[in-house]
């Protein structure tokens, strides 16, 4: 079975892979990122709910953000620096992804605890955006359309960042337990894709809610 | 030639009971069995919600139900039978199937498979307990705003029902695609996978673009009813239109996830009963890719009357999008013409289908004319057009599949006169049940309404209508008895009693649990054919090296294969549970195969005696 699953990692051949294409990307890897495509379109659909709104509004002659909301939501230190969290971290789950690759655990190990805590921060930094969001703008989810929009999205966005922060999580304590090699580690490979695009969705986010309008 | 002897969990984990057997199984084929089961269930539950709304209609006048009953009826009826009958249907018999069909040993993730099968009947589950908070759902299947943001609780649970059932889709349909990229047979390329594989690939991806879609909308819709949000509530600043194009972007892909598979049967029935290969496979493929590619095109010819969107442009794509669909229209007949007709049960259903489908088509295209269809927006036209495409269509193949693969899933033949009898009580009461529907919608009776005016001709078209839904009604009892009967017979079928073309029937009926011993050479579409009329089988002969080309030890027995080489790669599922190594059930498969091969190479005489048998 282990030599089985083993000599299943290893390059194949093209004449070999004719049996049941064991060539390309990895199986559960594939799975991985057809569900990214999924969660794309899903993220797809806000978006498309942000853009039909604003248009609406816009086509109406009616100011959008709103009247009354035009300051809420600016780019502050916070979302700035959480930001910049989020995307380094992606380089950080890279880095880990590329020690794997080359057999080192414990520089795998360490890259995927630096992304964790930054994960963690990020989604502290939102929690923080939120609490002053409500309490001094008095701006929430039912602040009309565009409180909806903006909580929906980011919210959401807030979910997937703790997904990834789950996924890191198993990954890493499977790592400390030495679970993953050169040859062996698709969950890393997997958790990685997903990771990148959360962040690739906030970056979108950031600019479509903070900067575009 | 397979030998249940080999069975690999047997000797590893000893006896279970059945019912702990069937509650834990990954085995692609069991899983497809109780998806077929349960969706069944369902059908037969939407069923009896359509013979409600129909005894009502008989008459004019409120007679059985209030109104408020009705528009659960309609709306349970509706999401009934597209989520939790078509959709689990066609799942189920893919399930089975399209593992056999590639000469996998089961599908990618088999733990995954599991986990969407569960969830269907759960989603079943919350969609009707509904009824014990105070009313089911009543905004329709489409559940448009503002009126789902205004009715009770039981929204809430269509909500939280289809949220899950689309994370089911959502899974099965990577599944599906992770299955058919990377499991696929020695020399399997993409163009000779048989067609329902093609039909259940583009399904998959069109199941996976949309289904989030819904669900972006139905979380906004959620959002709205009980945080206090303004999506589709215009004093907000919201747009009620924009559930109907969150609805529709997925709504209208979701009418070819429902009808693809159903194509994909029929193709597959067709050439088998025509005794011919398919006219045009590789027209057929494209079709089906244009049409998978065109469903994201035409979302907003639902909402022609809203005034919202750009009628040319939608209007346009909805006729090209026919065109696809008339291409596979030419496959069936050209394949049938001069084709030496077998008339089976499951052609029957195939022809039933193409007769059929070819109204509800056409009812479409009308609709597709925007002045026509502002004209019967909303009204029976639509239902007439919506059920021809479903019942004529979507059921009548999915009757195909289950009489043509019946013997290879239960080792039973179910009884052809009570079968063509069934048939042709359901091609009556469909006919008699949405024809006259047609002229109700021409006539501006409008849907979802549980009352009507009693004017000249409505109450006789509604009495026949409800007739229809009563002998379709009936033509479950001879099925439902066929069943029966035939499931308590002794297994007689043989492993290919259709003379089948695809590899599902180079196996024993019912299959063992690891599917294939040994799969004959793929070199066309129509590998089957080719291993028992010759020609190519000979080829193979003469061009040994193509197959099994690196595995030294499956060489080592190449002389005594006549049927083609051992399965290689069974360990490419230990491969894909690689994140949880080989607990599945399904794993054990790869072990005994491993360790057969490796047998074999150490001592000829345990080989198990399968040679002798053929």
């Amino acid at each position: 079975m282990t030599a089985d699953s083993q000599a299943m990692l290893v390059p194949h051949t093209e004449d070999d892979a004719g049996g049941h294409m064991s060539q390309g990307v990895n199986t559960a890897l594939l799975g991985m990122l057809l569900f990214i495509g999924s969660e794309l379109m899903f993220f797809a659909g806000l978006f498309g709910a942000y853009f039909n709104t604003r248009a609406t509004a816009l086509g109406l002659g009616q100011p959008w953000p709103p009247s009354g909301l035009e300051d809420v939501i600016e780019p502050g230190i916070v979302p700035i620096a959480a930001t910049v969290i989020l995307v380094l971290s992606s380089f950080t789950m890279q880095w880990g992804v590329w020690r794997i690759r080359k057999g080192d655990r414990t520089g795998m190990n360490r890259a995927l605890a630096l992304t964790l805590v930054m994960g963690l921060i990020f989604l502290g930094m939102q929690a923080y955006d939120y609490l002053t969001l409500v309490t001094e703008h008095g701006f929430g989810i039912n602040s009309g359309i565009y409180g909806s929009l903006f909580f929906t999205m980011t919210g959401f966005h807030g979910a997937h960042v703790f997904g990834g922060v789950v996924g890191i999580s198993v990954i890493l304590l499977r790592g400390l337990a030495g679970q993953f090699s050169a040859n062996h580690h698709i969950a890393v490979e997997a958790v990685s894709a997903y990771w990148h695009f959360v962040d690739i969705v906030w970056i979108a986010l950031f600019a479509t809610l903070y900067f575009l309008k | 030639m397979a030998t249940t002897t080999l069975a690999p969990g047997a000797a590893v984990y000893g006896r279970r009971s059945w019912i702990y057997e069937w509650l834990t199984t990954t085995d692609h084929k069991k899983i497809g069995a109780m998806y077929v089961t349960t969706a069944f269930g369902f059908f037969l539950i939407g069923g009896i919600f359509a013979l409600l709304i129909r005894s009502e209609l008989a008459l004019p006048g409120v007679q059985f139900v209030d109104p408020e009953t009705y528009n659960q009826l309609f709306t349970m009826h509706g999401t009934t039978m597209i989520f939790l009958f078509v959709m689990p249907m066609m799942t189920g018999l893919a399930n089975y199937i399209v593992p056999l069909q590639i000469g996998a040993a089961d599908m990618a993730f088999p733990r995954i498979n599991a986990l969407s099968f569960w969830m269907v009947p759960l989603g079943g589950l919350l969609l009707y307990s509904g009824y014990a908070v105070g009313g089911a759902a009543d905004a329709g299947w489409t559940g448009y705003a503002p009126l789902s943001e205004q009715s009770g609780a039981g929204v809430d649970l269509w909500i939280a029902s289809l949220t899950l059932l689309g994370f089911s889709s959502i899974l099965g349909a990577i599944n599906f695609l992770a299955t058919i990229f990377k499991m696929r047979a020695p020399g399997m390329t993409l163009m000779r996978m048989p067609l329902f594989v093609w039909n259940m690939l583009v399904t998959s991806v069109l199941l996976l673009f949309s289904i989030p879609v819904l669900t972006s909308g139905l979380m906004m819709l959620f959002i709205d009813r009980n945080y206090g949000g303004g999506f589709f509530d215009p004093a907000q600043g919201g747009n009620p239109i924009l559930w109907q194009h969150v609805f529709w972007f997925f709504g209208h892909p979701e009418v070819y996830v429902l009808i693809l598979p159903a194509f994909g049967i029929v193709t597959e029935i067709v050439p088998v009963f025509s005794r011919k290969p398919l006219f045009g496979y590789k027209a057929f493929v494209f079709a089906t890719t244009a049409i998978g590619a065109l469903g994201f095109t035409v979302w907003a010819h639902h909402m022609f009357t809203t005034g919202a969107v750009y009628l040319p442009f939608f209007s346009f794509f909805t006729f090209l999008i026919s065109v696809p669909t008339g291409i596979k229209f030419f496959n069936w007949l050209a394949t049938m013409w001069g084709g030496k007709l077998k008339i089976d049960t499951p052609m029957l259903y195939a022809m039933g289908f193409i007769a059929l489908f070819l109204i509800g088509g056409l009812d479409g295209a009308f609709l597709a004319v925007v002045p026509f269809d502002f004209h019967v927006q909303d009204t029976y036209w639509v239902v007439s057009h919506l059920h021809y495409v479903l019942v004529a269509g979507s059921v009548f193949a999915i009757f195909a599949g289950i009489f043509y693969w019946f013997p290879k899933m239960t080792g039973r033949s179910l009884n052809e006169r009570m079968g063509k009898f069934q048939w042709l009580l359901l091609f009556i009461g469909t006919n008699l049940a949405f024809f006259p529907m047609h002229l109700l919608g021409l006539d501006g009776m409008v849907r979802r309404i549980v009352d009507y005016a009693p004017n000249p001709g409505w109450t006789e078209l509604n009495f026949t209508s409800t007739i229809g839904a009563f002998i379709i009604a009936i033509s479950m009892l001879p099925f439902l008895w066929n069943v029966f009967i035939t499931l308590r017979q002794p297994r007689t079928a043989p492993d290919d009693p259709w003379d089948g073309y695809t590899l599902e029937w180079a196996t024993t009926s019912p299959p063992p649990t690891y599917n294939f011993d040994a799969l004959p050479p793929v070199r066309s579409e129509r590998p089957l054919f080719d291993l028992k009329h010759g020609a190519v089988a000979a080829h193979a002969v003469a061009l040994p090296a193509v197959a099994g080309t690196t595995h030294d030890e499956t060489r080592a027995d190449a002389p005594e294969e006549n049927l083609g080489e051992p399965i290689e790669g069974h360990s490419e599922q230990a491969n894909a549970g690689d994140v949880q190594p080989g607990v599945s059930e399904a794993a054990p498969d790869a072990v005994p195969h491993a360790a057969r091969k490796r047998r074999v190479k150490v001592k000829d005489t345990d080989l198990p005696k399968k040679e002798d048998t053929k």
